[in-house]
């Protein structure tokens, strides 16, 4: 169990893509750490330069308190679970637990108990003596898992780890790394491109985007203080609804059009300002207007079960935002209706930066 | 599923007695006498020499100095076909496992010049290979027959191309449990390899096998003969007045495509596998 230190890290390939581009996070022992980001944005090889497999162009990482720069990935001690598991197809899913405790001189019986352990705690006892190619993919995930955390390391390092599995066996197994990581309490760092998976699983979460930090935080503070418009269309299913405003005769109005009433409370020209689909609601039901009100003309109504999600446009010109509304609820394409939000949850961004306008 | 249909049959009957046919009839051949073979030509019936035959064959002492027999000569091929079968193997797989996982300065090039070589056959070279090897005083050795032709392009091409295919991840997933360049390619690379190699060791097996020219140009004394030169003996020893051996060249003929024909047979299924499934 250890702290891992990230100190302005920096990653630049040898074709000269700067991957990472000067990242520090202090990650605490025991913390749940999960990267999250778009494509390319550069989570994979910040984790890989945390396992040893990328060297670090310039930085420091620190596991513990040894600066692990020039250390070897087996003399790291972390334990990785990669995407495509990566176990030895040759050897029994006994052999692949074992394979990290032989090489490193451990007394064969140490080795039986917690492979033994591992594999009671995942429950592979069964398949011991198969190969992972008799194996249905959640299992070889098991297995992979189950690599990991005989090695009983300082860290655990996931790289996409659930992204083959078909959806109900990624909820699953969700659920059971967070289970798995609460009980052994070692300090893990997990990427992923999911949102969904990013916020159930950390404890806090680095939105990574370009190669840059855009914020770090726990989910929740994540989803309510967005740091800029990237980490707002990010975080969130749908997506928060941007709106470009301006200053207008009262307050601030939408530039492309009318139909938007809101108080200026920073008293700048220009924002982009953000609401989520969940924050909307709608004035004809009966809703007391807050601090923002918005005519919109309804264009789809898309259930999805629990609730359904409402596709309108605003402005004129035609700007489409979403609004969460109840499962039941029926509308008609055409129908106008006024939507209205509370203060706190309207969000206000600069206008060029897109990063968050707080007083 | 497609099903089979009896034309389907009839093509491989008909491609099974083309091939075993021949076959056959050398075998039947081999157990008439020299004489009625040299009367009559290839025989379709079963003759009543076939212990005779091939007792003298397999251990009667022939040749110039008499030293020769047939149980040498298949000794000696044997010696040939696996050194050749695990010479190569070992020498391309750790020639590929350099070319593709250790950075090293122009290891494309080198792989290229590896490759370009298959453009230069035995043949083209074997007056300076024959120089380089006499010299070096090793004529008249099984190392003489076997070293000097281990380089192997082909081998090394299938095996980078196999490497190539394994994923990157399990490397690293062996470098975080601890296993060195070393153990790496012994522990993971090789067995995963195992069908490859039960390919190439195939192909080489048999390679090695038919040599001919090579072992003729090593070798002078009858110790080192082959089968496959011993064939060619027989009918040139007993040339002359003399009606030649043929009864013998034949049964020395059967026994010589029986060794690769057990190797084939023994390790088909690997072969098929390594050819065509990617178990990784
Ligand atoms: N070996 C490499 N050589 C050169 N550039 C690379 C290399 N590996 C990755 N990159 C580049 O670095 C950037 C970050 O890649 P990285 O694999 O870290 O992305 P990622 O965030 O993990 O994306 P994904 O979600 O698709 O896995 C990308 O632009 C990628 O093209
Ligand atoms: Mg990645």
């Amino acid at each position: 169990m250890a702290t891992i230190t990230l100190d302005t890290v920096r990653k630049v390939y040898a074709g000269g893509v700067e991957a990472v581009k000067g990242v520090s996070i202090d990650i605490a022992d025991g913390e749940f750490i999960v990267l999250v980001g778009p494509s390319g944005c550069g989570k994979s090889t910040l984790l890989r330069m945390i396992a040893g497999l990328e060297e670090i162009s310039t930085g420091e990482i620190r596991i513990g308190e040894k600066v692990v720069n020039k250390v070897d990935p087996a003399d790291r001690d972390i334990a990785m679970v990669f995407q495509n598991y990566a176990l030895y197809p040759h050897m029994t899913v006994y052999n692949n637990l074992a394979y990290g405790l032989k090489n490193r001189g451990m007394a064969k019986d140490e080795i039986d108990r917690r492979v033994k352990e591992a594999a009671r705690i995942l429950e592979i006892g069964d398949y011991l003596d198969r190969k992972p190619r008799a194996l249905s993919g959640g299992q070889r995930q098991r297995v992979a898992m189950g690599r990991a955390i005989v090695r009983e390391p300082a860290a655990f390092l996931f790289d996409e780890p659930l992204s083959n599995l078909d959806a109900k066996l990624r909820v699953q197994m969700r659920v059971e790394i967070k289970r798995l990581q609460k009980s052994l309490k070692t300090t893990s760092v997990y990427v992923t491109h999911d949102q969904l998976e990013a916020m159930t699983l950390a404890d806090r979460l680095v939105v990574l985007s370009g190669g840059n930090i855009e914020q770090i935080g726990a989910p929740i503070d994540v989803y309510d203080k967005p740091a800029s418009t990237f980490v707002a269309s990010f975080i969130g299913s749908p997506a928060m609804n941007l709106l470009k405003v301006r200053k207008g005769a009262a307050g601030l109005e939408l530039e492309t059009g009318s139909g938007l009433t809101a108080a200026n409370p920073y008293g700048r020209d220009r924002y982009t300002l953000g609401v989520r689909p969940e924050h909307l609601s709608l004035v004809e039901a009966g809703v007391p207007a807050g601090a923002l009100t918005l005519k919109a003309t309804v264009n789809v109504l898309e259930p999805v079960g629990a609730e359904s999600y409402l596709y309108a446009s605003c402005g004129g010109t035609g700007q489409e935002i979403v609004i969460r509304v109840e499962s039941h609820a029926r509308f008609e394409p055409g129908q106008e209706i006024t939507l209205t939000a509370q203060a706190k949850d309207v969000h206000f961004f600069d206008a060029d930066t897109g990063r968050r306008v707080e007083s | 599923m497609y099903k089979s249909k009896l034309s389907d049959h009839l093509i491989l009957i008909l491609g099974s007695v083309l091939m075993i046919g021949p076959v056959l009839i050398v075998f039947l051949t081999s157990t008439h006498d020299a004489v009625e073979v040299h009367r009559f030509g290839l025989m379709a019936s079963w003759g009543d020499h076939f212990t005779e035959t091939y007792n003298k064959v397999l251990f009667k002492e022939g040749g110039f100095t008499g030293q020769v027999t047939g149980v040498r000569m298949l000794i000696n091929s044997l010696i040939l076909g696996i050194g050749f079968g695990i010479g190569k193997i070992v020498l391309s797989m750790l020639a590929a496992y350099a070319i593709v996982y250790f950075r090293f300065r122009m290891g494309t090039f080198f792989f290229w010049v590896i490759f370009t070589t298959l453009l230069l056959p035995l043949e083209v070279r074997i007056m300076p290979s024959y120089e380089v090897v006499q010299q070096l005083g090793m004529l008249n050795s099984y190392s003489g027959m076997i070293v000097p032709l281990l380089a192997s392009a082909t081998g090394t091409f299938y095996f980078r191309q196999f490497f190539k295919s394994v994923p990157d991840e399990l490397l690293e997933a062996a470098r975080i449990d601890g296993a060195g360049p070393f153990k790496f390619f012994i522990d993971i690379l090789v067995p995963t390899s195992k069908t490859m190699i039960a390919a190439i060791f195939i192909i080489m097996f048999v390679y090695g096998w038919n040599q001919y020219l090579w072992p003729m140009m090593m070798t002078n004394d009858e110790a080192h003969f082959t089968l496959v030169r011993g064939i060619k003996q027989i009918l040139l020893v007993w040339v002359g007045s003399q009606i030649p051996e043929y009864n013998e060249a034949f049964a020395l003929a059967v026994l010589a495509m029986l060794p690769p024909v057990l190797v084939v047979l023994i390790f088909q299924s690997w072969f098929i596998k390594g050819l065509t499934e990617s178990d990784k």
